[in-house]
């Protein structure tokens, strides 16, 4: 068994993240001289070499269009289409693969759920529950939809632990509720929603849930039947995958009954001037070209993931977690938000007298990449009366010396400005 | 002293510091000695837009020259800005519009600050710009 010991004694066993890291190949290179420190995964998590093997390999070897050739190359990458979309139901615990459908991203995915959940299900008056900790992306499409529709936006707030308060949720919820959708992680916070519940409290009103799962499904693993959820959304590129591909879950009952997003080449059973008649699962939903190589760069990515094990992910990150919480809580001045119970990897804070973008630059020339700013979702800093913090987003690559460094680093940025 | 002869006081000043470290310490202690701008100026309108830190500006013309107030939340960006107000605060309007500020280059400010952070600078300048093409055209 292979053991990682640092100089701090922290033991963190079974994961062998110096091998980890050797998956990596951009981990292994020095910014402005310094080992880069990469605590920016929440905005993109980088990709391991089978994954950046795959795309080169399949734009030299395999590149045709899928579902349209009757030759070789074209029948072969629409096999592997295919098979990255089975790999995808099997990760997240889906029954059926006409239940994945693949977009860009996780906003198209959710603009795709409000045009046509919205188009189907959403008239005047009609009411959406969403929360305070909602990325833009979970926000604004469904702002779109009401204006469309003249519906309405109910918010759920969260307390000073981070935490939503389902009392108000359950408060929320009424006659008009059409639909509930709710951030699984906060990706300023890194708090936990208890999905599970806020979709059994929902489904005793017979209401679907859609749940915004970018910065989950990298965490921890995922059963979307367990959850009972009726939609999931997530992002390829914070998965370890490709930029560019999404994934949109969502239960075929709901599927079957809402209209196309968009339309165009491959959706289609018919096309005539008079009318068109849409093709079946899950293809009625991906118009035009899919980004193909995108899909199967993610369902190598995800049999990566699987191959280490998301439990034993958590677990490690849970230990960078408890550490470096530790760590900065006994930093003075500095102010830490998102201390939520159950949270993954992400430390959000603001260090006194010094603005976040201040913080940022300087780690920057030390090599650690962080983000600074509102991450996006502007009512959580509404909520605190601030502009935005330091966000420094860890994944199962990251060490516990790293924290050290960016720890001593800190220190040096408040001496500096003091 | 004109624009050029600033310009060179500034390359000097940085001459003596070995690395960003001693730059960067510099310009945050340029940013705290910058005087405060004057609460009136801080409108929305005179937030200068896609700098990534809530920076004002105001200029006002006077007897031929312009003078500038600008502040931000941001001590390095104060910094800089410090460096531009002793460049063009009470310069002339065609003095100032066919400026070549290579301090930048000279004393490493492009190099070692990313492209969105030289943005935010470039902003600046070019506001101070407008402002000066504005008032020359006016005269």
């Amino acid at each position: 068994m292979l053991m990682y010991e640092t100089k701090n004694n922290h033991k963190i066993l079974d994961f062998d993240v110096i091998k980890i890291r050797n998956d990596f190949p951009i981990l292994n290179q020095k910014i402005y001289g310094k080992p880069l420190v990469y605590f920016d995964n929440a905005a993109t998590t980088q990709k391991p070499r089978l994954v950046i093997e795959t795309i080169n390999k399949l734009h030299s070897e395999y590149n045709s269009n899928v579902h349209r050739g009757v030759h070789y190359l074209g029948e072969e990458m629409t096999k592997m289409y295919e098979e990255a979309r089975e790999r995808v139901r099997k990760f997240i615990n889906a029954k059926k693969t006409s239940e994945i459908i693949f977009t860009k991203g996780t906003t198209d995915s959710i603009n795709l759920a409000a045009f046509s959940f919205g188009e189907a299900y959403i008239k005047e008056g009609d009411e959406i529950i969403v929360s305070e900790m909602e990325h833009h992306s979970n926000i604004v499409p469904w702002q779109m939809l009401c204006q469309r529709k003249k519906a309405k936006i109910k918010v759920i707030p969260f307390n000073d632990r981070d935490e939503l308060l389902l009392d108000e949720y359950k408060k929320l919820i009424g006659p008009k509720t059409k639909l509930v959708a709710i951030v699984h992680v906060s990706n300023s916070l890194g708090t936990i929603n208890p999905v599970k519940e806020i979709v059994t409290i929902a489904h005793e009103k017979g209401i679907p849930v859609l749940i915004d799962g970018t910065q989950a499904i990298q965490h921890e693993p995922l059963d979307v039947q367990d959850i009972d959820c009726d939609f999931y959304a997530f992002s390829g590129h914070k998965i370890y995958g490709p930029t560019g591909i999404g994934v949109l879950y969502g239960k075929e009952r709901w599927l079957k009954e809402m209209p196309p997003y968009q339309g165009g080449g491959e959706m289609i059973e018919e096309v005539t001037f008079e009318k068109t008649i849409y093709t079946e699962l899950p293809l009625k939903f991906e118009a035009g070209t899919p980004n193909y190589i995108g899909a199967i760069g993610l369902g190598v990515a995800l049999d990566y993931l699987t191959s280490i094990g998301m439990e034993k992910i958590r677990n490690y990150e849970k230990k960078l977690l408890e550490y470096g919480t530790e760590k900065l809580m006994k930093i003075k001045g500095l102010t830490l938000y998102g201390t939520a119970e159950n949270k993954v990897s992400i430390f959000s804070f603001l260090l006194e007298n010094i603005p976040a973008y201040d913080t940022g630059i300087i780690l920057d020339k030390k090599g650690i990449a962080v983000r600074v700013g509102h991450h996006c979702t502007q009512p959580i800093w509404d909520h605190y009366g601030v502009d935005g913090s330091v966000r420094a987003s860890l994944a199962f690559y990251n060490t516990i010396e790293e924290i050290d460094y960016f720890c001593e680093s800190l220190k040096e940025i408040q001496k500096m400005f003091k | 002293m004109t624009i050029n002869e600033i310009q060179e006081e500034i390359i000097k000043e940085f001459e003596n510091f070995k690395d960003w470290m001693e730059k960067y310490n510099y310009l945050s202690k340029l940013g705290k000695s910058l005087p405060a701008m004057n609460e009136k100026y801080k409108t929305e309108e005179n937030i200068i837009k896609g700098c990534q830190v809530k920076t004002w500006f105001h200029s006002r013309f006077e007897n031929g020259k312009l003078f500038f107030e600008v502040d931000s939340k941001s001590p390095l960006i104060r910094g800089i800005i410090s460096l531009l107000i002793r460049i063009f605060s009470g310069q002339k309007p065609e003095d100032i519009k066919n400026v070549d500020l290579y301090f930048i280059d000279k004393i490493g400010l492009r190099g070692e600050f990313s492209p969105l952070k030289a943005n935010s600078l470039f902003k600046l300048v070019n506001q101070i710009k407008a402002e000066a093409e504005f008032y020359e055209s006016k005269q």
